[in-house]
């Protein structure tokens, strides 16, 4: 199953709900012209959903990092929403999971973006 | 338990990737491990042969990749050849060093080492070599011992 992305806004916040797997190839593509695409928007508030995302490789973390990046530098906030187990046990050998900002309920993550 | 063995080649493509992925994820649900270990499995494979393809071989379509699985009363072994260069070891920085987090790539061969019990890696200038090994519940350790 390749992956799928859609956006919607909420109070300012984008969410961009995910679905399938983010892999080398056409799943980190996806991602990376999501948010590409969001910030050429000056779309800098951005919760990313990945209720639905199965399965990430390396490839896809080191997608999820440079996004979390670029979105940083261009002074907005990426944070993440609703992690499988497999995710959140793959950010956290990964030690990752302190990198980013994870958080598990949408309304509450959409009022901590400032 | 007899041994069982096989082997496939592949081009160095990212079709290879995906294709080594689900056969690995195959051979390991018919071995028997669970449904946790089988997503181990075809994870650490999907590493392997993503670095196969993508560093080792370069895509380039004159170089093969190889999957060799061996399977026995004590686990499975699963090998990944390529025919590039040879991975140098010691230029790969920790992945996991503070200041090394927020790098896009470098993490392949570590999700490896997390997912499997025992990861061997030899490098010539004839290729890298990757051999996974996963032991089914209970036989932890006794690889070596089952190979004399």
């Amino acid at each position: 199953m390749s992956m799928k992305a859609s956006t919607r806004e909420i109070d300012g916040v984008t969410i961009m709900d995910l679905s399938g797997r983010i892999t080398l190839g056409e799943g980190s593509v996806v991602l990376r012209d999501v948010v590409r695409d969001l910030l050429s928007k000056d779309k800098k508030k951005i919760l990313a959903n990945l209720a639905d995302v199965s399965y990430i490789d390396s490839s896809g973390i080191g997608e999820l990092v440079s996004a979390f990046t670029t979105v940083k530098n261009q002074g907005g906030e990426l944070k993440l929403l609703n992690l499988t187990k497999k995710v959140h046990d793959l950010l956290q050998i990964t030690k990752l999971y302190t990198v980013f900002d994870v958080k598990e309920d949408e309304a509450t993550a959409i009022k901590s973006f400032v | 338990m007899t041994a069982k063995q096989v082997s496939y080649t592949y081009e160095s493509t990212l079709e290879t990737v995906n294709d080594a992925e689900d056969r690995a994820g195959r051979v390991a649900a018919e071995a028997g491990f669970s449904d946790d270990d089988v997503m181990s499995i075809s994870m650490a494979v999907r590493e392997a042969a993503v670095n196969a393809v993508l560093h080792g071989n370069a895509y380039d379509p004159s170089k093969k990749v190889t999957l060799a699985f061996e399977q026995n009363g004590k686990g499975l072994t699963i090998v990944v050849r390529d025919q590039g260069k040879g991975v140098n070891l010691d230029a790969i920085p920790d992945c996991c060093a503070p200041e090394n987090l927020l790098k896009q790539s470098g993490r392949g061969i570590f999700l490896m080492r997390s997912l499997m019990d025992e990861v061997q890696i030899n490098a010539s200038s004839a290729g890298t070599e990757v051999k996974l090994i996963k032991h089914f519940p209970g036989t932890a350790g006794n690889f070596q011992e089952a190979s004399h």
